[in-house]
């Protein structure tokens, strides 16, 4: 993937490459730390349709949520030949009973069947975390299990 | 009456007038520049009401204003942005610089004002506002646009072109003999290469020097050295504006952008007032007879600056709408025309006229740049082959 990047003097930098549908995407990365996901009109792609300001946190949960579909269907391809085993995501909300907590509080392997096989942090992957990660709100569970194990560990993972 | 009370009544006046003009501006959603001026005018000489007691402070203040001004146009790009931005627009900026100081020259020429008139009117129209053309990318979302960047080389180059021609134009000012003149423009290119040196490679020292986590300190640091530095300019017959912007320059980095931050108020009070102060000093009466002049100026040089985009754009591979969109953003002239045409008259060596043509060609440019940027996209539109959706290439299905 070819990202261009470019110098806004006096502004920041912005970030930003063609899709294959004919549209520009990327960011706008300020100077003073701001961050905006830009996306361009469909007929002109010199312009932009919309240029969104993001916090932090806003645009570390979007990575999450782009960079975790692609591992997921990575790994559902890996496991399509085991019959029963399916991969699911999950996002530790801001209220979550494990926010801040080690992985290993909430026995999701012992309690579900299902493995925690990566978390996806801040648009970085974390693989095969072990028990002693502690887990942040916006935190994306890549889980791989059964389907029941997954949706008892969805509940774990929501009310504790 | 009291002398101080009277001052105070009127600058109180005053600064609450320009407090609602900025309103007016914000809410029509134009540069509060031109209401400034016309303040001004209302205000000053032949003007309807007459004020005499602010004079002394008002003219300081003026002063300050155009330090400020000059100070933080320096700050807005690092060394490294404007090293970088001279190298690959270079080509552009000088097609800038030759498309619109020769209007502005011509006419001064044309006119009868001389070569002096000439160098003074030249700048008037060359510079662009950065300050309009920065609110306006940004108000019009335009900051990820694929022109932003082009438009604001151009900028970054007029910003260095300013180093060079403002210690030339006070040369010019003061009436120097031609090799006095060539001497004084030699050490000014050298301070400016010797600034950007410093400023590239021990800029952190300089950043040091003035930094503070502490507001307060910064502030008063900052605003101290900014002071001295543009005092012992004046002092060496380089005008005090270029002082000032050149210690922005020095000042780099992290350091730069809270300089930025905790200066704008200041900057917006004391340049307000030095706007109203120009005003004050051109009398409304000489306006009208300028004002053919000013509209002809005013079209050749939106013309000029539209090529100018149009060309730059081109050249970084942008559509034909992005080249039309670049050529308007910086069609507007502001507060560094304003600057420009008030050194020249501070010299007193320029005829009165020329203050009433600058001030009515800032009122047309200064309100025409923001509309034209917003309203070229609709009017290129109109003229475009419409494309219909189906035929763009590769678009999924839904």
């Amino acid at each position: 993937m070819n990202v261009d990047e470019t110098d806004l003097p006096g502004l920041g930098r912005r970030k930003d490459f063609m899709t294959a549908s004919g549209r520009r995407i990327g960011v706008v990365e300020y100077r003073e730390g701001q961050t905006e996901l830009i996306v361009s009109t469909w007929d002109d792609p010199d312009t932009c349709q919309a240029s969104i300001p993001l916090t932090a946190d806003e645009a570390a949960a979007l990575g999450n949520l782009l960079g975790g579909q692609r591992l997921a269907m990575q790994l559902s391809e890996a496991h399509r030949e085991v019959p029963g085993i399916v991969t699911r995501q999950f996002s530790i909300a801001a209220d979550s009973p494990f926010q801040n907590q080690p992985m290993g509080k909430a026995c999701i392997r012992t309690r579900s069947g299902a493995s925690i096989v990566a978390i996806m942090r801040e648009g970085e992957v974390v693989p095969s975390p072990g028990p002693d990660v502690v887990l942040h709100p916006g935190d994306l569970l890549v889980a791989v299990g059964t389907q029941e194990g997954l949706d008892t560990a969805a509940s774990i993972l929501r009310n504790g | 009456m009291d002398p101080l009370a009277l001052t105070l009544i009127e600058l109180g006046a005053v600064v609450f007038c320009l407090g609602l003009l900025a309103r007016l501006a914000g809410r029509i959603g134009m540069s509060p520049i031109p209401l400034y001026l016309i303040g001004g005018l209302f205000f000053g000489a032949g003007g309807l009401v007459k004020l005499e007691g602010m004079h002394e402070f008002a003219h300081l203040s003026g002063e300050i204003g155009v330090i400020l001004l000059l100070l933080m146009l320096g700050l807005e790009y690092s060394a490294s942005e404007l090293v970088t931005g001279l190298r690959r627009s270079w080509q552009a900026g000088v097609l800038d610089l030759v498309l619109n100081f020769l209007p502005g020259a011509g006419l001064a020429l044309l006119l009868g004002w001389g070569l002096v008139g000439a160098m003074v009117m030249g700048g008037v129209t060359y510079i662009s506002s950065s300050g309009i053309a920065a609110k306006v990318i940004t108000d019009l979302g335009r900051i990820g646009n694929r022109e932003t960047p082009v438009i604001l080389s151009i900028l970054v180059f007029e910003d260095l072109a300013m180093a060079v021609y403002l210690p030339v134009l006070t040369a010019t000012l003061a009436g120097v003999s031609f090799l006095v003149g060539l001497q004084t423009v030699g050490i000014s290119l050298a301070v400016v290469t010797l600034v950007l040196v410093v400023a590239l490679r021990h800029g952190h020292h300089v950043s040091k020097a003035v930094h503070s986590e502490n507001s307060e300190v910064f502030l008063l640091n900052l605003l101290g050295a900014a002071l001295l530095v543009a005092g012992l300019a004046a002092a060496m017959q380089v005008s005090a504006a270029v002082g000032a912007f050149m210690l922005g320059i020095a000042i780099s980095g992290a350091t730069a952008h809270s300089a930025t931050r905790i200066l704008e108020p200041l900057r917006d009070l004391f340049a307000a007032i030095f706007f109203v102060v120009f005003g004050l000093n051109t009398d409304p009466a000489s306006i009208p007879p300028v004002l053919g002049w000013a509209l002809v100026l005013a079209v050749l040089t939106a013309a000029t600056k539209m090529i100018t985009g149009i060309w730059a754009a081109k050249r970084a591979g942008i559509a034909l709408p992005g080249r039309f969109r670049a050529g308007a953003a910086l069609i507007a002239r502001g507060e560094f025309s304003i600057v420009i045409a008030g050194l020249a008259v501070a010299s007193g060596v320029v005829p009165h006229d020329l203050a009433a043509l600058a001030t009515a060609y800032v009122l047309i440019m200064a309100v025409m740049g923001p509309l034209a940027a917003r309203f070229i996209e609709p009017v290129v539109r109109l003229f475009r082959r419409p494309v219909s959706r189906a035929a763009v290439p590769v678009r999924p299905a839904g």
